[in-house]
């Protein structure tokens, strides 16, 4: 169950960013999208911008999130860094692994 | 191939790893539990980490630092949040100042490693998480040889700095 919640909030995350790349929604227009409450959204939009995924502006009485392209374009390079790093950790692992067999 | 796989979600800057290696569970908890192991795998060969503080008990911190070709140090330290040894630990790691002071406007990742022994073989699962870009930013320069002289001193001016597209 909580698993699915996860999955279900990570989907509909995905979903926001998604459509906010294309096109700038309010956040109560992405409300309606996912028949969710205005403050489910507002959270998952905080989320999203905490994590420079997307922007939100005040416009009226309006607030309106607008993708970020740099920010998704900027964590997908920093991820594959990230595991490039994480891939000459392993190799160091092995060789200080092997260095037991060695002795044996 | 000690890499299984690598998953990354650029929406929740989650990063999971999977490794196997020829060794049994036991052995490769050491490569965690014992600093001076810890230090001759955690940083890249030119910019080795030292650990001066590991204190590997629930709650207990350790700090340690990276130094360069040319003596610059990067500092950071760890939380460990959980231990279930040998097949589970968890731990908070943040950046510290040159005073080793704990940096907290880049916040903290959050690291999850699990141990399984596949008939004495193990498979190692590290799943990483960020909480923002520029502190995913921060973690690659500390891990990379050629992020890490641009990373040295350089917390508080990152700070200030916004978001900067790179």
């Amino acid at each position: 169950m909580d698993r699915l919640f996860q999955a279900l909030a990570d989907a509909t995350r995905r979903d926001i960013v998604a459509r906010v790349l294309v096109a700038e929604y309010s956040v109560s227009g992405l409300a309606e999208q996912y028949d969710m409450s205005f403050a489910a959204v507002q959270k998952h939009v905080a989320v999203l911008e905490r994590a420079s995924l997307v922007s939100k502006e005040k416009r009226g009485r309006e607030q309106i999130v607008r993708g970020e392209v740099d920010g998704v374009q900027r964590a997908r390079r920093l991820l594959d860094d990230y595991e490039r790093i994480w891939r000459q950790r392993v190799d160091r692992i092995e060789d200080i692994l092997g260095e037991d067999e060695d002795r044996t | 191939m000690a890499v299984i796989s690598a998953e990354k979600d650029t929406q929740e800057l989650n990063f999971r790893l999977v490794a196997e290696f020829d060794a049994d569970v036991k052995r490769v908890w050491r490569i965690w539990e014992d600093p001076r192991q810890l230090e001759r795998w955690w940083g890249p060969p030119t910019w080795p980490a030292t650990f001066d503080t590991y204190d590997f008990v629930v709650g207990g911190r350790a700090e340690y630092y990276m130094t360069g070709p040319d003596g610059e140090k990067a500092h950071g330290w760890w939380l460990i949040t959980g231990i279930d040894a040998p097949t589970r630990l968890t731990f908070d790691d943040g950046f510290a100042n040159e005073q080793r002071e704990p940096v907290d406007e880049l916040g903290r990742t959050h690291a999850v490693v699990t141990l399984e022994d596949l008939g004495g073989r193990t498979r190692m699962t590290l799943v990483t998480g960020f909480e923002s870009l520029d502190q995913l930013n921060q973690m690659v320069e500390m891990g990379m040889e050629e992020g890490l002289k641009g990373a040295i001193g350089q917390v508080d001016a990152l700070l200030a700095e916004e978001g900067a597209a790179v």
